[in-house]
């Protein structure tokens, strides 16, 4: 590792400038989980490390269940599981902020970073998916807004050009009869990466189920909406026979590979169990 | 080489003037302590043993104060980074090391061309030896890296950064070659070749042409045909073990001053400081009067750290940079570049009575060597029956090079592997014959006067006290209750050994002691020495202040090893005790005026008639009697003997994902005499926990080029806190008779159980026999899956 430059940016327009003047040669700091260990280990490399917790449109966090949540994207994970309006209103996102690392990590890490490390097998971006979030791009050409499900385009690789950052993770309002739920199958119980990840997101009305979202995580080259699945949820009774079916559903746009984490096989197999409970899990918080 | 079967049978008696020595040494501990009859033997009562102290580094490890060696600072110290090579198997065409020499901060760059060459020459290393031309090649290849991680240069520079930053600019030209990882596959005889120099060796007969097998152990005891047809149950079975690191939380540091005078100091996290200044020495062909090891705190060894690694690289940094040098490993060069516990594939047969009675049994072994010969073959060979008496018994055993780093030992080496084969047809056995598995085992167990299959013949050994005491824990008389639930028992087995140890210890004007011993303190052993020292003078333990030496300050010690150092080195302490108070005895008998052999040591006083005198009170005299008093003993004690353990297991299986979960386990074991028992429960769960890791995650993945690719502790899965429930642990004590105080060797059996255990547990609640490790979720889904479509 040679040394690099820091820059902590105050505005965003400043961090917008340093950016677009490195490129590829500038990384963003947030809470630095990822890129510190990254620059350490020589799998990324830098000149310049931009932190961008000074930024205070980064650092936002607001929450009215009229309009959402807005999640800065250096926001620690911590925030968000202590915040019991937050954690009610969007399940899903505090059981992955719950398990991405352990306390000390959880301190530092963020929502955003974890976004913006763009891992195949992150353990945010499936609730995210799941409950319909969208990001919010800052860049030399002004604002713009991402679905998470576009965000990522290929494993640690993602749709920010040069010059630009993640500002903040915008979540729709909760609605009325609607639960979610994140859960990730890991050989251990700690400190592992998923061999599987899933996220389900579920509103109810007269008693069926009115739409579903399904997110996958560590079965493709990025994490990923699982689109027939979640499209077969609309109108059917939030039934174990519904949710086994949605798992076979998922297995579809599920493409594993094999490694050490686990042969593409199991995975496939894990899609379908892990669909199943998440489902189970998001329709009993809806009161289903 | 010598083959363990030799070494073994030459250690199975001790010599004359050590059994007098031992036999001594039992009956003053008799006389010093008082007699307690608990109806079968006389039970010493003790004032130190089996309390439970504070450890004397305690203060240290907590407040960081502890020194390891990647603390140490030395003046004008220079750090040092390694290039290894990234493929399993390539010829070094060649090296350029201009471009790293000319890099700012750069001060010594070094090949394998800079080391000399070391004949083919064997070094006994304590717990086993290593052919100095291969250990030398391993530390820097010369020309052929022989496993991805295997260090080919190494440079030095003012700062770390600039170290790394300078090895990327070592330009190695290589010759890729095909690699083989799998034991099976590098027994093949169109394997690729990892050495032009190595024969098989089938117990002293020599093949003609080169081979992957190095060796091949035979070890036979009876008539095996005979045995096998006279069974009216036999069950032959195929297993299979991954490759598996120690995972010791420090990753291996060395720093060493090559000074102007040619005299080589060496700091290191070793397990041994005597063996790490031979092994360097000999590499850098050098006396070894010319080469000081201080060995530093260690973060764990578990075997993995009495090889050298780094020693000799930093000492020839140092020697052409004439500064300091510094030399730290990453996980992933622990990974990759130091050795793990061999992958292995076991063939095991084993014949039974109706009546539960075993007459015979068959293992064929194959174990992996790493990138040289001389893995854990022969341990695992005489471990694989160890456990039960067993009249007609052959076992084959194969050393086998392949291109991964080189084996070396791992806690119990190689019987872990060969105990999970065979705890498993055991308990196949016992629920075939519809016998409790405690009972069957008790049925066949060793005891005093069995043969093992490679020739020695048990002393008094606590395999049968140790199995009843696991029948009666309350853990296996508790009903286990509920769905995909079940509960597995396996016995576990490891030698111990004596080998060398010293200590010297000196009187305090206040009646403390200072103690100096040479075993390096991985397991709590400087407190359990001084424990021992402190019953022999009759002291409270905290009175006792023990230090490791380096090897200029105290007398020759062998590694910590082989669960040796609370047996051997606790020895040296008691003979080091014994000293001290023949010369207190002389000086009481000056201030009484009366001969030496009239005064007699009675926990803690010294007595002549109706005068007295305690021992921190004649301390205070000694400076008045002559001056200070030193106590100094060195050992070669022989029966360390066995450690036997029995571990009992419930999991629960996950019906969909196959994952395992440990709802409750227990270890049983003989201590002999637990010095220190939260020490010796410490390893008991240390070592159990360590073996779960093996049976449930932990494995070496490599891909199709023969490259890791799970080199962090992200992917090599140890288990975490929350992966193992609360061990209970059940200490068992049968005292060792070649011991004044009883103490068996603790550290390693503990680990030999649990892969079999869980093995039997899995069976019990899903319903599968697994027999490849680990038994990771997707293979215990994979195998309940192919139960289900059966």
């Amino acid at each position: 590792m040679k040394d690099f430059e820091y820059a902590a940016a105050a505005t965003l327009d400043e961090a917008v400038s340093l950016l677009a003047a490195r490129g590829e040669r500038a990384k963003i700091l947030a809470g630095g989980t990822d890129i510190i260990v990254q620059l350490r280990e020589g799998l990324r490399e830098a000149d310049l490390v931009v932190d961008v917790k000074k930024i205070p449109e980064i650092m936002t966090y607001r929450f009215d269940p009229a309009s959402g949540l807005s999640l800065g994207a250096a926001v620690p994970c911590y925030r968000i599981y202590e915040d019991g309006d937050v954690a009610a209103a969007y399940p899903a996102l505090a059981d992955a902020a719950r398990i991405i690392g352990g306390w000390q990590i959880q301190s530092r890490a963020s929502i955003g970073g974890n976004l913006c490390n763009s891992s195949p097998a992150a353990d945010s971006i499936p609730a995210l998916i799941a409950l319909g979030a969208a990001c919010k791009i800052a860049g030399p050409e002004g604002m713009r807004s991402v679905p998470v499900e576009q965000f990522c385009t290929s494993p640690g690789k993602n749709v920010l050009r040069r010059g630009e950052l993640l500002v903040s993770i915008q979540f729709p309002p909760p609605a009325a009869k609607s639960g979610s739920h994140y859960l990730r199958f890991i050989p251990r119980n700690e400190m592992d990466i998923a061999v599987v990840g899933a996220g389900a997101w579920l509103r109810m009305q007269d008693g069926v189920i009115a739409e579903g979202r399904i997110g996958l995580a560590a079965v493709a080259p990025t994490p990923k909406l699982a689109e027939q699945a979640s499209r077969f949820l609309a109108g059917k009774p939030a039934s174990e026979e519904t949710f086994r079916q949605a798992g076979e559903l998922a297995r579809q746009s599920a493409s594993p590979i094999s490694d050490m984490r686990g042969p593409a096989q199991y995975r496939l197999h894990l899609v379908g169990v892990l669909t199943r409970r998440a489902l189970a899990k998001a329709a009993e918080r809806a009161g289903a | 080489m010598k083959s363990p079967l030799r070494k073994n049978k030459s250690k199975r008696l001790p010599s004359k003037a050590n059994r007098r020595s031992v036999r001594r040494a039992a009956q003053a501990a008799r006389r010093s302590t008082n007699g307690r009859t608990n109806g079968r033997a006389k039970v010493p009562k003790f004032k130190v043993l089996g309390t439970r102290p504070i450890r004397h580094d305690g203060a240290d490890k907590v407040t960081g104060r502890a020194i390891y060696t990647a603390d140490v600072k030395l003046a004008g110290l220079i750090h040092a980074s390694m290039v290894r090579s990234p493929h399993a198997h390539a010829r070094i065409v060649s090296i350029d090391t201009s471009a790293a020499e000319k890099y700012p901060g750069v001060l010594a760059v070094v090949t394998g061309k800079d080391f000399p060459n070391v004949a083919d020459k064997i070094a006994e290393l304590g717990e086993g030896a290593v052919n100095l031309a291969h250990l030398s090649a391993n530390c820097m290849a010369k020309d052929k890296a022989l496993y991805k991680g295997h260090a080919v240069a190494a440079v030095a520079a003012a700062s770390a950064l600039d170290a790394a930053e300078a090895a990327k600019l070592i330009q190695v030209q290589y010759e890729p070659l095909p690699a083989v990882t799998w034991v099976l596959d590098a027994m093949k005889e169109d394997a690729p070749l990892l050495h032009d120099d190595v024969y098989t060796d089938q117990m002293g007969k020599v093949g003609k042409k080169p081979s992957n097998v190095a060796k091949h152990l035979i070890f036979e005891i009876g008539d095996v045909k005979k045995g096998f047809a006279s069974a009216d149950l036999v069950i032959e079975r195929e297993f299979k073990t991954q490759t598996v690191h120690q995972g010791y939380i420090e990753p291996h540091a060395a720093v060493a001053l090559w000074n102007a005078d040619g005299h080589l100091t060496i700091y290191s996290a070793t397990q041994g400081a005597f063996t790490c200044r031979q092994q360097t020495a000999e590499v850098l062909q050098v006396p070894v009067s010319q080469v000081t090891v201080i060995p530093c705190e260690i973060g764990g060894g578990f075997g993995g750290k009495i090889s050298i690694y780094l020693e000799p690289v930093a000492a020839m940094l140092s020697k052409k940079s004439g500064r300091p040098v510094k030399m730290t490993m990453t996980r992933q060069e622990v990974f990759e570049g130091t050795g793990p516990t061999p992958a292995s594939f076991m063939r095991v047969k084993l014949g039974a009575k109706k009546n539960g009675k075993l007459v015979a049994g068959e293992a064929w072994l194959a174990y992996d060597a790493g990138a040289y010969p001389g893995g854990v073959i022969g341990p695992g060979c005489m471990c694989v029956f160890s456990c039960y008496d067993l009249p007609n018994a052959r076992v084959d055993g194969f050393d086998v090079c392949v291109n991964k780093p080189q084996t070396k030992a791992y806690r119990a080496p190689g019987a872990t592997h060969a105990a999970f084969a065979c705890e498993t047809i055991i308990d196949e056995l016992a629920e075939a014959l519809k016998m409790d598995p405690i009972d069957f085992r008790l049925k066949n167990a060793a005891k005093e006067g069995t043969r093992r299959v490679d020739g020695p013949v048990y002393p008094r050994i606590g395999l049968v006290e140790t199995l009843q005491a696991a029948k009666n824990t309350p853990h296996y008389k508790s009903k286990l209750t509920g769905k995909n639930r079940g509960r597995g028992v396996a016995c576990g087995f490891w030698f111990n050994i004596g080998l060398k140890s010293s200590a010297s210890a000196s009187v305090e004007p206040d009646g403390t002691v200072a103690l100096v011993e040479g075993s390096t303190d991985i397991g709590g052993t400087r407190t359990s020495v001084a424990m021992q020292l402190a019953e022999t003078l009759g002291i409270p333990a905290e009175d006792v202040h023990p230090k490791v030496g380096d090897t200029d300050s105290i007398g020759y010690t062998d590694v910590t090893g082989g669960s040796r150092v609370t047996f051997a080195t606790g020895l040296a302490a008691y003979q080091c005790g014994l000293d001290i108070i023949r010369q207190m005895s002389e000086r009481a008998a000056m201030l009484w005026d009366c001969k030496p052999q009239q005064v007699k040591f009675d926990a803690g006083v010294f007595r002549n008639g109706r005068k007295s005198i305690t021992f921190k009170e004649l301390a205070a005299k000694l400076p008045e009697t002559g001056g200070g008093i030193i106590g100094r003993a060195t050992v070669d004690p022989q029966g360390a003997t066995n450690g036997f353990g029995a571990h009992i297991a419930d999991v629960e299986v996950d019906p969909e994902t196959g994952k395992v979960t440990i709802l409750r386990y227990t270890a049983v074991q003989d201590a002999g005499k637990a010095v220190h028992p939260s020490y010796v429960e410490g390893q008991m769960q240390g070592g159990a926990t360590q073996g779960i890791g093996w049976a449930l995650n932990e494995e070496y993945f490599y891909n199709d080029q023969g490259r890791m690719t799970n080199a962090s502790f992200l992917d090599y899965r140890m288990p975490t806190a929350l992966d193992v429930p609360m061990i209970e642990t059940v200490i068992v004590e049968v005292p060792n008779p070649a011991h004044p105080y009883g103490v068996r060797g603790v550290g390693e059996t503990p680990i030999v159980s649990p892969p079999a255990t869980i093995a039997s547990a899995i069976y019990h609640a899903a319903g599968v026999r697994m027999r490849e490790l680990p038994m990771a979720p997707y293979k215990v889904c994979k195998a309940m899956m192919e139960k289900a479509s059966m």
